[in-house]
């Protein structure tokens, strides 16, 4: 690990087993296959579980069963729960920035990263009792009835991570969806997925419910297919793609009719890539009606 | 419980008399061309199809079947409008919308009659539903088209460019309204192509909005069936597509417009459950599964068509219910005294028919009211199963007609679990007196759409689309804006 390099150390290091997030558990992939991750000398980082489609079935599962829960907790709980994940990433600041100049990060940008990945789960955190006053309606219909508008979580969404910003661009497609009252089970960036694994580490840390979020590492090739197809998920993210994957994500995706939101292009480290409708992509619209008295 | 003494007797010693709208102020064409680029022109292959009535299986009229080809010249008539329309001072765009909403109001009684004579649903319902919530719907989303910015804070908009739609043949004018209303008050221009079995009042719109005005090429109305609409949603130069019908099309429409970058808006089927609680105002009640699965023949995406009763009531609301059943007059459309219409089309009464009989194999109890129906035309009595269970295709499957599956519940959970456990998610209906109970149940419902003590009520303000397989998007309010715009920072 990054701290093996100390000149005074004698010891050896104690590398770590990155695995997969299920359920608020640290299981390895069922299908005990791997790949290896390699720093740029060609030195071994670590084994990186290549989750199978049966991983995800069993993520789909514990999200599925954390959903109606997480969506009841209050939106004042949620904002708490999402704060309490930045504060435990603000400790262990420099685990993840170590992670990402291990992945290849130049050291100002890697503190860069991990710092605006705090700000931005702050940012979201504020957003929890917030954006339903935004985007909700009373609607003033024409006969005699109340009648409003409200959101509500889609429910469980599957996420396929940026490639390129493996925490900051994690963290962003991750936190507005949870903090909607969704559950997710997100695939991590292939090439830098050594923070997906130890952001978990923070989720299960900050008593995110078990089964909220849910973190693979694998190949994409090999899961997205199974991400857009599943017919428990009612909506799926998925950043970069090129026109072939879209369509094959989308003709997938169709036959539950699930929400597709693709987002390429992009800049997760710019400010302006946070706002509520990112929030707001991930609910639906309640519209409900009762008579008034006359 | 009803008792003789205390029973509803609408069948005693006199008959209602007909009272026939008439139609002697209506004008319908003998033919309808294609209306692209603000003109009536012939389709290009020159083929044309019969719209009929279902109430007497005569011919209205011929209209243009659409092809391929006359959907590319719509859409460039289209793009051709795009440029000035979006440009043109948002002000001045929702005065047009203003000016199609009252010319609507000023022939509201032609349109209803012509509603009523294409699709066979009863004067009474196209008379004070469909044609009053069409202009109302013009008249709303006019107003938003120098409000834009205000729906959407932190953010700029910008009109898609041109958008297809296709709607289907339950509420054709409404739907048109729907659909026309607010891509035009957001700056798109428009080719909407009706439901081939009920296209007359989409035409007589196209005449409305010539008459109106509003530049050529802003509205392109094509006529035809499925192809026709493959044609719009394949249609490279579209760049949204709005659709409303079965949830088995919309995700042929969702994989076709895979990879093709183009925003759509999918309204799709429903099998909304009506739950009726023990501490319900019982007759209110059964007013309210009566209007839930009855109105427009059934032919209705959010009908009520699976009732949820608990236990404890069952027998008193379902013997209610075939009392208040035996009452409904089926028949003429055109009758002021009708309830229940025609079915839209000889396809869709088969479908409705062999949902009749896969009920009765499943193993479920029938029930039709006794009302006679006419000779010629196309008719369903009200009908209700009982005694069948949550596998039942009659339970799980929108068949899209006055038919109506009861089922008991007795906690609430097991209510809220039986009404979620579809693939839909449309709407849904809840009965009772406890407010609490209310607000739990409305928000237990997985549905878009949620009447308590009341049911079937639109709204040109009130946001209107589905959760899970119901569809994607909403339409109406504020909220409806978001399917014809462009979000940027």
């Amino acid at each position: 690990m990054a701290t093996a390099s100390g000149k005074t150390a004698k010891r050896l290091a104690v590398a770590k087993t990155y695995k997969i997030f299920i359920g608020g558990q640290f299981p390895r992939t069922e299908s005990a296959r791997y790949y290896t991750l390699k720093d740029r000398q060609g030195a071994v980082i670590a084994n990186i579980c290549r989750s199978s489609r049966k991983d995800f079935r069993n993520a789909m599962v514990a999200a599925r069963g954390a959903q109606d829960g997480w969506a009841k907790a209050s939106a004042y709980l949620r904002g708490q729960i999402l704060y309490r994940v930045a504060e435990m990433l603000e400790g262990r600041r420099e685990q993840f920035s170590a992670e990402l100049k291990l992945q290849g990060a130049a050291m100002r940008a890697a503190d860069k990263e991990v710092d605006a990945t705090i700000d931005r789960l702050v940012y979201f955190a504020g957003w929890a009792d917030k954006y339903q006053q935004v985007f909700s309606s009373v609607n003033p219909v024409a006969s005699s009835h109340f009648n409003f508008s409200v959101l509500e979580p889609t429910g469980v969404v599957a996420i396929l991570a940026p490639e390129a910003s493996g925490l900051l661009g994690l963290i962003s497609n991750i936190a507005p969806v949870i903090v909607g009252g969704n559950t997710c089970v997100a695939l991590a960036s292939e090439s830098m997925p050594l923070c997906a694994v130890s952001f978990a580490e923070v989720l299960h840390a900050a008593d995110v419910p078990p089964g909220v979020v849910n973190i693979l590492t694998g190949y994409r090739s090999e899961l997205s297919g199974q991400f857009a197809s599943h017919m428990d998920v009612n909506a799926i993210i998925y950043c970069d793609g090129d026109q072939q994957t879209d369509k094959a994500v989308q003709v997938a995706a169709a036959d539950n009719i699930k929400r597709v939101l693709r987002r390429t292009d992009v800049s997760w480290a710019d400010e302006s890539s946070q706002h509520p409708y990112l929030v707001r992509d991930t609910q639906e619209v309640k519209t409900t009606w009762h008579p008034i008295g006359k | 419980m009803a008792t003789p003494e205390n029973k509803l007797a609408f069948d005693g010693g006199w008959q209602y008399s007909p009272a026939p709208e008439s139609t002697d102020h209506v004008s319908i064409r003998k033919k309808y061309e294609l209306f692209i680029g603000g003109e009536f022109v012939a389709p290009v292959q020159g083929k044309y199809f019969d719209t009929i009535n279902p109430a007497t299986e005569e011919r209205l009229s011929r209209v243009g079947l659409a092809s391929a080809g006359d959907v590319d010249k719509a859409v460039k008539a289209a793009r051709k409008a795009y440029a000035g329309w979006s440009r043109l001072k948002p002000a001045e765009r929702g005065k047009y919308i203003f000016r199609i909403a009252r010319m609507l109001q000023e022939r509201s009684r032609e349109f209803a009659a012509i509603e009523s004579l294409d699709g066979g649903k009863p004067i009474r319902e196209s008379r004070d539903v469909d044609v009053p919530l069409a202009a109302a719907h013009f008249f709303y989303y006019a107003g938003w088209a120098d409000k834009l910015e205000y729906a959407f804070p932190g953010r700029k908009v910008k009109p898609l460019g041109v958008a297809g739609q296709i709607i289907p043949w339950n509420f054709p004018l409404l739907m048109a309204a729907w659909k026309i209303a607010p891509a035009l008050a957001c700056g798109n221009t428009v080719v909407l192509k009706p439901a081939e079995t009920t296209p007359l009042t989409a035409m007589k719109l196209a005449e409305l909005i010539a008459d109106a005005g509003v530049p050529p090429g802003v509205v392109n109305i094509v006529t035809g069936a499925g192809e026709t609409g493959a044609a719009i949603v394949n249609h490279p130069g579209v760049d949204k597509i709005a659709f409303t019908g079965s949830t088995d099309v919309g995700r042929i429409i969702q994989k076709a417009l895979a990879g093709s970058n183009k925003k759509y808006t999918l309204e799709l089927g429903g099998k909304a459950a009506n739950i009726i609680f023990a501490d319900a105002a019982i007759d209110q009640a059964v007013e309210g599964i009566v209007n839930g699965i009855f109105f427009n023949q059934g032919h209705v995406c959010c009908a009520g068509s699976r009732l949820l009763v608990q236990e404890s009531v069952a027998g008193a609301v379902i013997q209610k219910l075939r009392e208040r059943m035996e009452t409904l007059i089926v028949g003429d459309p055109l009758d002021k005294n009708t309830d229940i219409g025609a079915i839209n089309s000889k396809q869709q009464l088969e479908t409705i028919r062999s949902y009749l009989a896969i009920g009765q194999e499943e193993g479920a109890e029938m029930f039709q009211s006794s009302c006679p129906i006419p000779k010629r035309g196309y008719w369903c009595r009200p009908t209700i199963f009982t005694g069948v269970s949550q596998s039942n295709r009659v339970v799980q499957e929108e068949i899209f007609g006055p038919v109506l599956a009861i089922q008991t519940f007795r906690t609430f959970d097991e209510a809220v679990t039986k009404a979620n456990n579809t693939p839909y998610g449309l709407s849904g209906g809840v009965w009772t007196d406890k407010g609490s109970k209310i607000f739990k149940m409305t928000q237990s419902v997985r549905a878009g759409v949620v009447w308590a003590n009341t049911f079937n009520k639109f709204d040109p303000t009130s946001p209107f689309g589905g959760y899970k397989e119901s569809g994607v998007g909403r339409e109406g309010g504020m909220h409806g804006l978001d399917a014809y715009l462009k979000l940027e920072a």
